[in-house]
Parts: C-alpha cells; structure tokens; sequence
C-alpha cells in the first residue's frame, strides 16, 4: 500500500493489516512521521512531534496495539514535554504519566507526540496557543475548531490515527465537528483525570478522536475504568464497547430536543442533522421532538462554573514550582504578577477574572452558586428525558469552522458557539460528535448523539449505526500544501 | 451590572495578574458584557433547588493509610525554576 | 471602669497518621527538606488528591469526644490564597460543610467551653529564609500532613481557662491517639481570639488574633499581655482595630502584621476533585463504642483500684505517654502506690530538667520495675536508687549491670554496720555526750558518719537501729 491510502485507513483496519502481517510497524509510524512532516508547517498541528523507539508495540496487547496516535498537550506524558499551549509551563516535562497514557501504552499505543490546542483548553478555536493557530485541514483559511484543534485536524488530515483529547465544554465534539472525524466525551468519572492538567475539574474528561465510531470504542475500551488516583473516577466494567458494537437501532428512541434547533443554528446545519435523523431510523430507531428548555441557560451556567474552577486550577501555575519564570522581578507578589501576567494569554487571562469575580466576596450567591443550582435544573431536565429517550440527537456547532481571526474578538459570542455542547458537560453524560454532512462551501457539518450517565454503549452503537450507512466519516481533505 | 475598572483591579490583584492600563479598560467592558448575558440565569427560579457541587452521588472514595515511597528530590526540583539542589526558592516570603 | 476579657480559641491539631490527607507520602516528622514530597502534595500539574480514610475516622472520633454532632454529609472546599508555602494556591478545607458542630468542653472549675466547629484541612509547607542569599527556601515535607481545625466560641473570660481547656483538649486527642500533639514539634498550634469589654455588658468588643504562640506559657503571657493592651489603649481614648497580632516571645508583646495579611478575600468553593463524605450511622456508632478510657476516667481508676491521691493521678493521666508507663509497669507486678511516687518523683523531675515529653523518654516501664523491685527487696537504699535511676535514665541502662559495676549493692551484714558504728562512735566522742546531754542533731551526725563510712550503701533503717542500740549502751 502506499503511504497516503495507508492514511485513509481507520485505526482498527490498520491494526487488522498490522496483525495480518501486511503492513509493518514501522510502516505504519514512517506513513505518519511523513504524513505529519508533510503538512505539520500548513496546519501546525503538533506541539511537540515525537517518534517512538522499535519495536513499539507488542500487537497482542489490544486491539489498536501498534497504530500511531498523539496526546493534546495538557495531557501529562512523563518525560515529554507537556505545555497546555501555554508559554507559562515552559518546558515542563512531567515526572509521571497520566493514567489514560500509561493504560494506551500498556495497550500498545504508539505516540507521535504532543499536539496543539487553545491555551488551557479555553477556547473554541485553537487560536489561543501560544505556539500559534492550528488550520483547518479542509481550508486552512479556517479555524480546526477548540479547544483540540490538533487533534481533530491531525485525524482528519491523516497524520495519526486516533488522537486522545480533553472535552470541558465541547473542547472533543467541535472541533471533531469542524474537522469531520468522530470524537467521544465520555460520562463524568469514566476515565480517570489523573494526569490531565485540569482546566475546570468538575466537567473535564478525557476521550478519543477518530475516523469512526468503531475506532473510538476501541479506544475507551482500553481508557475506561476507575482509578485509585482519581477519587472521582467510577469503578465500572470496561473493556466491552467494541465487542458489542451494534448497528441495530430498532426498538431505540432517539428524542430531538426541539430547543436546539431555534434561533441562531445554521440552515445547511440544521438540515445535515436533520437528515442525520433519518438515518437512524432507517436503522430501526424511533425519532421524535420534545421540548428540553432547560438548555437555554446551559451557557451562562456552564461559563461560570467552569471559569470559577478555572481560577483555582490555574494559580498553581506561579513560577515556584515548574515552568516558566518571568525576569526582572522585584519582591515575591511582583514575581506572581509577573510571571502570571507575561506567561497567560488574553483569554486565559479573561477567564481567570471572570472566575475569581464570580467567587469573590459578595458574588458568590448570585453567580456561582445560582449556576451550581442551574446545573441541578439541567441534570434533572437531562434525566427526565433520559426516562423517555435512549439517545438524543442535536447539533454541535451553530455553523460551520470559522475563518480564522474570526472569533477572538467577541468572547461572548465565542462562548455562544458551545450552545449544544455544554449542557452535556454540566450534566456529566457521554456524546459523541460525527461527521453527518458538508455545506456549501465543503466544510463538514457534525451531528451529536448524547446518551445517559453510563451510556457510552448507546451512543457508539447509534454513531456506528449512522456510519454504517454513510461514507462522510471517510472523507478526506486534500490538505493544500 | 457596571463592571468599573476598581473591580478588575480587585480581581486582578486576588488573581496576581497584572494588566496594562488599555487592557484594563477593555477587560471592563468585556466582563461587563459577559456578566450582563448571565444575568439571564435570574430568569430561572431555583429557590428551592439545592445547589450542585458534585454531579453523581458518590460518597466516600477513602484511600487506606499506607505510606509509599516519596519522590527522589532530584526530580521533584528538576522543574523548579529557581532550586538549591534542596528546595524551591523565592524572593523574601518570611517575617 | 472593670474589664472582662471574651477569647475565643483556633486550634489546629496534627493528626497522627501514617501518611498525608490526600497523597501516600510519610507524615514522619523533620527529614531533609522536600524528601517527603510527591507530585500531588506539591500541587503538580494534572495530579489529584484522594483522601486518606484514617483523617476521617481521626476527626470524627474527635468531634465525638468533644461533643460535637457529626455532620451526616461534609465536604471539603478550597481556600485559594497565593503564598509560597501553599503549592497548589489553594488549602483544601472544609468551610461551608464542616465534619463536626456544636459541641461542648467542661473544664475544671465547672465552666463549660462551646466548641462552634472541627473540620479537616491540609497543612502548608515550611519556609525557611537564607539570609546569604536573601531568598526564602520552600520546603513542602509538612505539605499535605492532616489537620484538624477545633474553633470554640468566645468562652473563655482568663487566661487559666483557656490553659485548662488546652490541657483536656490535649489529653482528650492524645487518649484518643489521633495525635500526639507536641507544641514544640508544631502537631498542637493556637490562634487566640481575644476582645475586651466593661464587665457586665453583653455585646463583644473588636477582637485581635494572635498567632506564634509557641507554648501554654507563652499563651498564657499573650493573653494578659494583649488584654492589657487593648484596655490601655480604650481607656486612652483608642480604637481596637481588628488584625492579626504576632506573639514576640523575646519581647513579651504582639505586633501587629503587615495588613496584607489581614483582611483576605478566599473565595471558598467546594472542591470539585473530592468526592462529599456521608458517615453511615453504623460507623459513627462504631467510632462511638470504641471511644477509649479517657484520662479522668483513668484517674478516677487508680484512685479507686489503687488508692492514689487526686492531685498524684491528674499529673500521671495528664499526659497519656505517662498514664501508659504506669499502667505498663504495675502489669510487671510493680506496687501502684510505690510506682506512682517514683513517677511524681523521679520521673517528673528528670524530664522537666531535660524539658522532655514523656512520650519522648527513653527509659521504659520494665526498668523503672526493676529499681523499684530492688528498694522493696532491701538490696537498694532510697537514695542510691535515685542515683542509679538518674544514670539510667537517658539511655535506659541496665539496672542490675550498673549496680553490680558500681558496687551499689545495699550493706545488709550486720557486722560491716557494727564495725562502721565502733568506728564513728571512737572518732567522735563529743557527739556521743552531746547526744547524752538530749542534743538530738548529734544523732543524726553519727547516723551520716556511719552511712560515709559504708558508702552510702547501707539500709537506713538499720544504720538508725545500730547507732541508738550503740548509744543506749555508752
């Protein structure tokens, strides 16, 4: 095979020719390493590019052992460096693995390295790194999405196979959206978070990015599972998504929340999803609208907690410890100032505010803990709906990827673009993002399937099931050089 | 509500960041902007909803205790910007 | 005008567990700077705590003890603050849900004590300033070693009151062994809340808090120091400003510290990479039935088994290392009463001349048996065992091998005291007729010749005996 049709392939089809003998390890890692050089300087999707030593991996080891993949860079990986796109972790290489890491590489994982993002995860467009933009694989006039742009645009450009990456609000299923790959925000505590630099811990989780539905049960099947170092982590059986994959839909309700599909969606968008829906019940599903208003203030609800967090999360980062530390300070509060004010960026350093605002004295009632209890209201309005519905199908995105210098200037408007995702985080439930059109212009246009606490199952099999019958997973970009 | 630049020195300061002058203008009128949207959360009656902290019930994830071996200093300072081979090192910080 | 002083009470309290609240890193005291240290105790980034089940079984016996109604579901929150002895920029603590309210201390005198709340939190690390180089070290060995916070209400009216509730708080942890609470070693530390009022009034006047208070004395000092202060300043037509005051031990007064430390805006929130805590019934009322025997339980004890006196049982069960040494050596068959004097005695006298704990001693129930057994069997005078004693004390010595080398053994030959007596009788034939003229003292005189001339070695009672019968026949 050549090298390009190698790329074309899914993670799990790799590894079926990997352990048929038909492509070699090192054949598959030469394919990425030049696939990544190739188009690496167009899309500046890697952080930090890193080989593996051979042999890589034991091809016994799981069911993806052997396929090059990358980590989003605020994913700790022990001895590389790892900088959350942010210049105020310098060079910071871990003393240790994240959980996540160690149980990929236990399964043969195979890493190309560290990939690109919004600084701290914040951020719809990856546009806030400190080592630059990443560029949309299907017009590199446009934004790949955020906040894992580099691992969206690195599947969708063929460079890895899979890549592993952070959803707090979206930060998984948009940018899969914008660069059309199918990416999975497990349930709340599904995988342990030992080891991801924590943006806003109580919405943070870990998933995949890949070509299809298949691959990313795949994936979680080796991920999933608790962790005596996450005490937030569930003890629950794993191991069993892709063996029991299945494309029958019948007998599944899929409920439309009819409150997704209002003001300020895109028509082309709505349409794609829309369609998606008929899919699914052509594969045996049951479809219908239902009212879900509780999403309205998912937003607000979702800023606050997640920048409240944010603020806490963040003032470890203070020139003591690791990373990086300003010069030409004066006393020890001037050493914080500085090293804090050179070393976030604006919009990390907007959250920051916005977060220390809504907890500081005086606020707290009327800001976070009104948001704490509107995410009970939304929990509820989630579960309620969960009694009726086995999946629920939305949009992801409002639009289609935005130029790039688009966004940055409005951040309300910004945050306004994670409507559909957002309430997914707050209610800690699984959701997949797939690819279920383009529009005009020949971006892609992604469909979200949400599922019940614990329902990853349910969603990949309505995922697989739409991929089944639809090629737009395995489309490619020619990346303009 | 009216975000004066007073506040976004306040939590400028809680947060030990420090903005230039037009930036502080601007981080005003954005949080303003951004607070104002969220006042719709006003709109939803929770009186009676308890607020939400942790969003499945579990309870009492206790470690057993057992002592493991620490780090080797080394490289827990490796990082450190400014280390002695003993310890983390910083402008005056003492009485 | 007559003043009333109202303190109120912090106390934080070092648990005594093998590991910290959050990592598997050694709680051991000391150590090289920054050998006790993980990724998760010094807030590196992506780790995470997970809390040690022991901090809270230690903080709810606690609360038990001290009367507090445990809270059915608690958690824990942050306190965000930048310093650098606070690696992640934030103490995990409990504010909004503490693991303990409510409960109530009586302390001697008949007074009872309110205690507002306990809680759980983290303690921060240790900085240490290098004036060579002008910079300060951070050491984050004490990073993450559990504490206990206990605030009281403003209950106390003197600075006996507040020691006394101290005490019984000390002795309550320790009998309880969820800490071994040594000021010196910082396991015990006190903030005091303290205002002053015209006596009678209701109201509260403006408080201070005082922190460095290194010990009970230094406590006590504070107290009538700052009391002092602020009726001063009052009467002088001042304004208590509310601060926080350091204790300077060397000065014998509080200064007040720099005001960015006073007046913090914490911005609490619960922490979210905890889960809450929700004590079952059963396991409070585990905790409960295995509260153990506290020391003025003890005291009663002994004086009911063993015939002590009030005042010698409070000082053994003060301290529960000391309670346990008693206990320890009358279970080797030692006379409790004759036991109890050697610890009032000895004991007590040797550690406040070393300024040591009694859980810090060397010297161990068996040996102190054995010097006791050698008395009661006539083979040690009194004052030889003290002699012995003291030499065996720091390095718990072998009894019987340091009076076999000294040659301490007790004279019991009646002839070796005869011949001592014939002796001291014919160098001092004065003493002899001043006793006969009724000059009692010159008894005693020839008592001590006769012990010199047996080195000290003989039975008092006997050398007494000699020296009347050799008396009663001159």
């Amino acid at each position: 095979m050549t090298m390009m049709s190698l790329c074309r392939l899914t993670a799990l089809e790799l590894a079926g020719k990997l352990c048929a003998g038909e492509v070699t390890q090192r054949e598959a890692v030469e394919a990425a390493s030049a696939r990544i050089a190739a188009t690496q300087g167009t899309l500046n999707t890697f952080i930090t590019p890193d080989g593996p030593a051979f042999p890589a991996a034991d091809l016994s080891a799981s069911p993806l052992a052997g396929v090059p993949m990358a980590y989003k860079d605020n994913i700790s990986t022990r001895g590389v460096k790892t900088t959350c796109a942010s210049k105020i972790l310098g060079d910071f290489q871990p003393p240790y693995d994240a959980t996540a890491v160690e149980r990929l590489s236990a399964a043969g994982a195979v890493s190309m390295g560290k990939l690109n993002m919004d600084e701290f995860a914040m951020g719809s467009t990856s546009e806030t790194s400190w080592y630059g933009s990443v560029r949309n694989p299907w017009d590199t006039g446009r934004a790949a999405g955020g906040s894992s742009g580099g691992a969206a645009a690195a599947v969708a450009a063929g460079q890895v196979w899979y890549a592993i990456a952070s959803d707090t609000g979206g930060s998984i299923r948009q940018p899969a959206a914008h660069c059309g790959v199918t990416g999975m925000k497990p349930t709340y505590g599904a995988v342990s978070r030992y080891g991801l630099i924590a943006y806003a811990s109580s919405l943070d989780q870990l998933g995949p990015i890949a070509r299809s539905a298949a691959d990313c049960a795949a994936v979680l099947d080796v991920m999933m599972g608790g962790d005596p170092r996450d005490g937030t982590s569930l003890d629950i059986p794993a191991g069993k998504l892709l063996a029991s994959l299945s494309g029958d839909l019948r007998g599944r309700r899929v409920g439309i929340p009819a409150d997704c599909f209002g003001d300020g969606l895109d028509g082309e968008v709505s349409r794609a999803v829309l369609a998606a829906a008929e899919v699914l019940k052509g594969r045996g599903a049951q479809v219908e609208t239902f009212a879900l208003p509780a999403v309205r203030y998912a937003v607000p609800a979702y800023y606050i907690i997640a920048c409240a967090e944010a603020s806490s999360n963040l003032s470890r980062f203070d020139g003591v410890k690791y990373g990086w530390r300003a010069e030409g300070y004066g006393d020890l509060n001037d050493l914080y100032c500085a090293t804090r004010t050179g070393g976030f960026g604006r919009e990390v350093k907007r959250r920051i505010l916005l977060g220390t605002f809504v907890l500081s004295a005086g606020y707290y009632d009327a800001y976070y803990k009104k948001a704490l209890q509107v995410k009970a209201v939304i929990k509820r309005a989630f579960d309620e709906a969960f009694e009726k519905y086995d999946l629920l199908l939305t949009p992801v995105t409002p639009a289609t990827a935005p130029r790039l210098g688009e966004s940055l200037s409005d951040p309300l408007k910004m945050y306004l673009g994670d409507v559909y995702t957002v309430s997914v985080n707050l209610a800690g439930l699984p959701a997949a993002s797939m690819p279920c059109g383009f529009d005009a212009q020949g971006l892609p246009i992604g469909a979200q399937l949400i599922g019940p606490a614990l329902g990853e199952q349910a969603v990949l099999d309505g995922a697989h099931a739409f991929q089944l019958d639809t090629d737009y997973h395995r489309r490619m970009p020619e990346v303009t050089l | 509500m009216k975000i004066t630049e007073e506040m976004v020195d306040y939590v400028s300061a809680l947060a030990r960041l420090k903005l230039a002058d037009e930036e502080r203008s601007a981080m005003a009128a954005e949080l303003e902007h951004i607070l104002e949207y969220m006042e719709m959360l006003g709109g939803l009656d929770t009186h009676d909803i308890a607020p939400m902290s942790h969003i499945f019930p579990v309870r009492n994830v206790l470690r057993a205790d057992v002592a493991a071996p620490s780090m080797d200093r080394a490289v827990l300072l490796s990082g450190a910007p400014v280390p002695d081979g003993e310890a983390f090192l910083v402008p005056k910080a003492v009485d | 005008m007559i003043w009333e002083t109202v303190i109120g009470l912090e106390t934080h309290v070092e648990l005594a567990t093998k590991t910290k609240i959050f990592c598997a890193c050694t709680t051991a005291f000391g150590g090289d700077p920054n050998t006790h240290c993980c990724p998760v105790c010094t807030g590196m980034p992506g780790t995470l705590p997970v809390l040690n089940g022991k901090v809270v079984e230690f903080a709810a016996r606690a609360g038990l003890a001290l009367g507090c109604e445990i809270t059915r579901y608690c958690r824990f929150d942050r306190k965000n603050y930048f310093y650098p002895d606070l690696p992640k920029a934030y103490q995990v603590s409990q504010l909004y849900l503490p693991i303990a309210r409510n409960g109530a201390v009586p302390i001697p005198g008949g007074r009872t004590i309110r205690i507002h709340e306990l809680h759980m939190e983290e303690d921060a690390g240790k900085l240490v300033h290098d004036p060579w180089r002008d910079q300060t070290r951070a050491d984050y060995n004490r990073c993450g070693v559990p504490l206990i916070e206990i605030v009281t209400e403003p209950d106390f009216r003197t600075g006996n009151e507040v020691i006394a509730y101290l005490e019984k708080l000390r002795s309550t942890l320790q009998y309880l062994g969820v800490s071994d609470c040594k000021m010196q070693e910082g396991s015990l530390r006190c903030d005091v809340n303290l205002s002053v009022r015209p006596a009678g009034s209701v109201g509260l006047g403006t408080r201070t808090e005082m922190k460095n208070l290194s010990s009970f004395k230094a406590i006590s000092r504070a107290i009538v120091y700052e009391a002092r202060r602020q009726i001063e300043l009052i009467e002088e037509g001042g304004r208590v400003v509310q601060e926080t005051r350091r204790w300077d031990e060397n000065k014998d007064a509080t200064y007040a510290m720099r005001s960015k430390e006073n007046a913090q805006d914490y911005r609490y929130f619960p922490d979210p990479d905890i889960p809450p805590l929700e004590l079952p019934q059963s396991y409070l009322e585990r905790l409960r039935a295995e509260q153990p025997e506290m020391a003025w339980e003890k005291a009663e004890r002994y004086q009911r088994d063993y015939a002590l006196s009030a005042y010698d049982t409070e000082m053994i069960t003060a301290q529960k290392a000391l309670a346990d040494f008693f206990e320890a050596a009358v279970a080797l068959g030692t006379d409790p009463k004759q036991c109890a004097n050697w610890i009032m005695g000895e004991v007590l006298r040797a550690l406040s001349e070393r300024g040591m704990e009694p859980g810090d001693m060397a010297l161990t129930p068996g040996t102190l048996s054995r010097l006791i057994a050698l008395v009661q069997g006539g083979r040690l005078n009194r004052n030889t065992a003290v002699k012995v004693f003291d030499a065996v004390f720091d390095q718990n010595g072998d009894v019987d091998a340091y009076v076999k080398e000294h040659g301490l053994e007790q004279i019991s030959d009646p002839g070796a005291v005869a011949t001592a007596v014939e002796k001291a009788f014919g160098a001092n034939p004065k003493s002899i007729l001043d006793y006969k003229a009724g000059k009692e003292k010159a008894f005693g005189f020839l008592v001590g010749q006769v012990m010199r001339e047996l080195h000290g070695r003989a039975d008092p009672k006997a050398v007494n005996e000699a020296v009347r019968a050799g008396l009663d026949r001159c």
